[in-house]
């Protein structure tokens, strides 16, 4: 008999993986129950601000993961990762918008930016969304789809390394571009913003604070589930080969193609639910999300973290995004130059990021 | 009886592979397992291969030696698909045409490649890179959620003895013995189940007694599979007995036993210059 898939799975993976995803756990959980069960002024109390601050940076963590994925794992380095980010949040933000009804400026039915156009009806592609459901679909489907479009001329053309970088950051780049556009009906340099409600909910209510708060965790823990799926699974074995030996996969027998597609759509895709769990707590999307400035970043928390190990970009984009929140208040002018310093250390000290240091810390001087 | 065009197909099929599954049955119209026949191949006006014709029969271990630029390295490229010949043909057996098929399929048609260098999967243990070329199934689902069942295990640990890796099954592979290394990659190849295996200089690099084992573990796999050797090692190829082809500018210049090779004015005078 065989092991069956879940089993195979647990024991798989190793004591200090669910350690750290325990620990994880455990963190988020304290942070709830002390927002919740504490009272407002006592010294242990969490604060409102330091909620929606950790669910911003869940969902960055989550990019983070899916980051991973595809650069640790693949060994493919998006630097465009931030517009499957963004889709999801346009795409979740379009929803949001239809949710405002008639309490905008204007009161029409039509968004306020298209009553601002003089618009008289909403586009084609605005159709349906104001169902909570279509609304889930099109986060999933419209990332998936020009992930998996973009996905499959670069990779069956064999483009690699710095070149498939650089066209994922032209990619981003383009898409800013055309949503800076008024004319492509998504608000243009304003994006989308003054969210009144979700599925008929009050989103600037404590309850759903919290309850975003909470989808985000378990969306992240379910990320890092999925991805220790994955890379226990042989199709990680065979993922890691290709990024370290592409030609002797495909001499024993490979297709690499549909392995890289398959990873980098689900990488998108995990980057637009991040996108879409953002944009109601931070109550705000814009094309600027899709600059390459962001992109690079997301690459820059993984590096910090550490690529190939799960719950090191976790970390990283936790640590990138509290020294950027002190360093923007701080030194705001200096914050890009040390982002800057920052990737160069790392790169060259640190090339397993700080889960590598911590391992050559407890394995000794080897 | 009669039976319908899908089932006449099928039959053919079966009829047409049959002989590809078991190439070393003494079908004489069907013993040839590799035809090359006036393969050219030119890089910027160099020619590499000119016209280039030779067969291998199934079964046989035979080397392939020439001076450098001959182009055995070009051959083993135009059998596996990684080069496509100017002008030519190549055929796998009687019916695969290999300057039709792209590189997986010809891996997946049973024809394994050894490069010079041992390219193994470093950061992966012995035990895996057994498993990841053992064949099977290779597209994306099946990978996803596929289990490693007994007999598997069985094939890899017979691999595992083959190749005298089994104490070092959990190792990463990149902590090996370069001869270990060579070893545990023609471990990979044998875990495909090829028919045809083209090895590159498998013994460049290591111990005598390395060079001496791993020449018995070529002798006793050939019949079962066809071997083709490139090496300079004449110790090593007189060790392994086989029939040698001498390839000098791109073409075969001689064809024998060593002995005979050797004897011959042609090949001294390519191999010691004018």
């Amino acid at each position: 008999m065989t092991t069956p898939v879940l089993l195979r799975f647990l024991e798989a993976t190793p004591k200090k993986g669910w350690l750290a995803i325990a620990c994880l756990s455990a963190v988020i959980a304290t942070m709830l129950a002390l927002h919740l069960f504490t009272p407002d002024g006592s010294a242990l109390h969490v604060s409102d601000y330091a909620i929606t601050v950790g669910g911003k940076i869940m969902c960055y963590a989550i990019v983070a993961v899916a980051m991973d994925l595809i650069w640790g794992y693949a060994g493919i380095l998006s630097l465009g990762h931030g517009v499957f980010f963004a889709l999801g949040g346009y795409a979740f933000g379009m929803y949001l918008m239809r949710g405002i009804g008639h309490d905008g400026v204007y009161q029409t039915s039509l968004p306020d930016f298209m009553v601002f156009l003089d618009w008289k009806q909403l586009p084609w592609y605005w159709s349906g969304s104001d169902h909570f459901l279509w609304a889930v679909l099109m986060v999933l489907v419209v990332p998936a789809l020009l992930a998996l479009v973009f996905g499959y001329f670069a990779f069956r053309s064999r483009i690699k390394g710095v070149y498939f970088s650089i066209i994922t950051q032209a990619m981003t780049y383009a898409f800013m571009l055309l949503f800076f556009r008024n004319e492509t009906g998504f608000g243009g340099n304003n994006g989308f913003t003054d969210f009144k409600r979700i599925l008929g909910y009050d989103i600037t209510t404590p309850g759903m604070r919290v309850t975003l708060f909470a989808a985000t965790a378990a969306t992240l823990l379910a990320t890092l589930l999925l991805g220790r799926y994955l890379m226990t699974s042989k199709f990680g074995r065979v993922l890691t080969a290709i990024r370290d030996a592409e030609s002797r996969v495909m001499f024993i027998g490979y297709n690499p193609l549909g392995y890289k597609l398959f990873i980098w759509t689900l990488s998108a895709m995990l980057c637009a639910v991040a996108g879409a769990l953002y944009v109601p707590q931070v109550g705000i999307i814009n094309p600027s999300e899709m600059s390459p400035a962001n992109s690079i970043e997301i690459a820059i928390w993984v590096a910090v973290g550490g690529r190939g190990t799960l719950i090191g970009p976790v970390f990283g984009a936790f640590l990138v995004n509290l020294a950027k929140s002190w360093f923007t208040v701080a030194f705001p002018e200096y914050w890009l130059f040390f982002l800057g310093l920052l990737f160069i250390l790392v790169t060259l000290f640190l090339p397993q990021g700080l889960v590598g240091l911590w391992r050559r810390l407890k394995g000794g001087a080897a | 009886m009669s039976i319908t065009l899908s089932e006449a197909g099928q039959q053919w099929e079966e009829a047409a592979t049959s002989h590809l599954l078991a190439p070393g049955e003494l079908d004489l119209s069907h013993k040839v397992i590799l035809y090359l026949e006036d393969i050219s191949v030119s890089f910027d006006g160099f020619k590499a291969l000119n016209k280039l014709t030779l067969t291998i029969d199934a079964g046989e271990l035979r080397c392939i030696i020439g001076p450098n630029g001959a182009g055995k390295t070009t051959m083993m490229d135009v059998i596996t698909g990684k080069t496509r010949p100017d002008s030519g043909t190549a055929f796998f057996g009687q019916t695969l045409d290999l300057t039709r098929m792209r590189e997986p399929e010809i891996a997946d048609a049973g024809i394994g490649r050894k490069f010079q260098k041992p390219t193994i999967f470093e950061n992966h243990s012995v035990f895996e890179n057994l498993e990841l070329a053992m064949k099977t199934d290779k597209r994306v689902r099946h990978s996803l959620f596929s289990e490693i069942d007994d007999a598997t295990l069985d094939r890899i640990s017979d691999t595992l003895k083959l190749i005298r890796l089994a104490p070092d099954a959990d190792r990463s592979a990149g902590r090996l013995s370069h001869g270990q290394k060579q070893w545990l990659e023609i471990g990979m190849l044998l875990m495909q189940e090829p028919r045809l295996l083209l090895l590159d200089e498998p013994v460049a690099g290591m111990t005598d007694d390395e060079t001496e084992r791993t020449g018995e573990l070529f002798r006793s796999l050939a019949g079962r599979h066809t071997l083709i050797v490139v090496e300079h090692d004449m110790a090593f190829i007189e060790q392994l007995g086989g029939k040698v082809t001498v390839l000098h500018e791109g073409s075969v210049l001689a064809e024998g036993g060593l002995a005979t090779i050797q004897a011959d004015p042609r090949v001294i005078e390519v191999y010691l210059g004018r």
